[in-house]
């Protein structure tokens, strides 16, 4: 059983498959990929079962990487199994690093997200006019029929299973996930709990001038056409840049498009939000409440949309508050 | 539930020029406000991260209180104009969370207001008193019956495919 390859495995959970297709973006790589490791389990590309999984020995598995938030049962239950299976777990990807575009759903419960699905959603509703629901357990003749249950609030890979290593971004960069695998294959890996990523932000990789920064209006991207050279914030749209962790080269503020966050909080920085919402509330320029109000209420209609749209599960409160009363409605 | 009185938990931020010597003045003076506020003294207002606000929520508070220097007369010279844009800001996005307005304040009391900085931590505790307990680590808590649903996935997969245990 000598030099034996490292064992890797994949998988995803409430992701959208964006990460996915960037592990094949790495091209004609993903073939050193292939051959530097034995791929053991990827859904998407391999055919293997769980139960195969389920066979192997506990830490069998060298790598893991592990993409997508955990909404049901089942992605935590295969959150606990590739776990417990493997030896380095990598949440790889914002959605499993902290919950991405799916965590914003935790603006919601299960009821509401089933109302907008299954009774209003206009895909499905014409289809559905017994307002039929996916239920846990369906009794039929031959016995018991069971759906994951659906979670009201959806949480990321470390908030259900201890995780190793983080990648950062949605979806991770082809460079950067050829980075961190070659890492992992050579064992020059950071210290277990690390975003594999720079430390800094992507301010530092943006070439456009800053100065002094002092706002008093924001502008919504559709609003204005930004000036090409000018630092995106200075010109009143709101650039996530300022929190987030480098590592993409700042592709969106070079295409005139102001950075929305997807690499995650730089090191440092426990709560997304609360560090863009402390770093913007010091360049307002406005020392008179009202018109302090006026600018933040029609410049950032959306401020859970703008300042957590990646990070909202990995947030400090995770979701929107839910009423005592509201829990025990809760259904099976 | 029980029958005991609710008795809010408050965190107040206050800076260490105005607002703590406010408290300190309302100490000395004998001036009587509910013990519910636990205080914690930062060199200044503007000093109250917004990370520092959520933790409290997060961490199970019932509210919060944020005090300083009143606008003009901050030690720092502006900064307390920043805790205002914070407090702003923050006050939006939490009224997007689902948290009611009552549960965070921006109070302004200079060192001589003993007495004002008293009455507001009694308004608030009153305020909150009336919204009842927060308990927000309890909103994600409940997942409905997942260990069982999980539980279930395990015990199928065993009988279904014989998967050694």
């Amino acid at each position: 059983m000598s030099k034996a390859k490292p064992k890797l495995a994949l998988y995803w959970a409430a992701s959208c498959g964006g990460c996915e297709i960037a592990v094949l973006a790495v091209n004609e790589k993903i073939l050193d990929v292939a051959a530097a490791f034995d791929i053991v389990f990827w859904p998407v590309a391999v055919d293997a079962k769980v139960r195969d999984v389920e066979k192997m020995p506990d830490g069998s598995i060298d790598v893991c990487l592990f993409n997508g938030g955990i909404r049901t049962s089942e992605q935590e239950y295969m959150a606990q199994l590739l776990r417990r299976k493997s030896k380095a777990l990598v949440a790889f990807g914002s959605c499993a690093h902290e919950g991405c575009i799916p965590g914003l759903a935790n603006l919601n419960n299960r009821e509401e997200i089933f109302n907008t699905v299954y009774k209003e959603g206009s895909a499905t509703q014409p289809e559905n006019p017994k307002n039929l629901r996916p239920l846990p357990e369906t009794e039929v003749a031959e016995g018991t029929l069971h759906l994951p249950v659906f979670y009201d609030t959806l949480k990321t890979l470390n908030q259900t299973v201890a995780v190793d290593y983080y990648l950062p971004g949605c979806p991770p960069e082809a460079e950067n996930i050829l980075a961190a695998v070659t890492a992992i294959i050579e064992g020059k890996l950071p210290p277990p709990g690390s975003v594999i990523g720079k430390n800094t932000t992507v301010c530092d990789e943006c070439p456009r001038k800053r100065n002094e920064k002092k706002i008093k209006k924001f502008h919504r991207t559709w609003e204005i056409i930004p000036d090409e050279e000018t630092c995106l914030l200075e010109q009143g749209l709101l650039c996530c840049g300022i929190a987030t962790r480098a590592g993409c080269g700042a592709l969106c503020p070079a295409v005139n498009s102001p950075c929305i966050g997807c690499h995650g909080p730089n090191d440092g920085v426990l709560d997304f939000g609360a560090r863009m919402m402390s770093a913007l509330s010091s360049v307002i320029d406005s020392e008179d409440p009202e018109e302090i109000n006026r600018i933040i209420q029609e410049g950032i209609p959306d401020p859970v949309g703008s300042f957590y749209r990646f990070s909202l599960a990995a947030s400090q409160l995770r979701r929107k508050h839910r009423p005592a009363n509201e829990k025990s409605a809760t259904t099976k | 539930m029980s029958d005991t009185v609710f008795e809010p938990k408050i965190l107040g931020f206050l800076c260490n020029w105005c607002s703590y010597r406010a408290a300190d003045l309302a100490g000395i003076a004998r001036i009587k406000y509910p013990a519910n506020i636990r205080i914690i003294r930062v060199m200044c207002s503007g000093r109250v991260d917004p990370t520092f606000v959520l933790s409290a929520f997060a961490q199970g508070a019932d509210g919060v209180m944020v005090a300083g220097c009143h606008p003009g007369e901050c030690h720092y010279v502006d900064q307390n104009y920043k805790a205002m844009r914070r407090y702003a800001m923050l006050k939006q996005m939490l009224a997007q969370m689902g948290l009611e307005d009552n549960r965070l304040r921006l109070v302004w009391a200079s060192a001589a207001e003993g007495q004002q900085l008293a009455e507001a931590i009694e308004k608030l505790v009153a305020d909150v008193r009336e919204l009842g307990p927060l308990n927000w680590p309890k909103s994600w808590e409940e997942n409905g019956h997942r260990l069982e649903a999980i539980q279930n996935i395990a015990r199928e997969h065993a009988e279904a495919m014989e998967v050694p245990q």
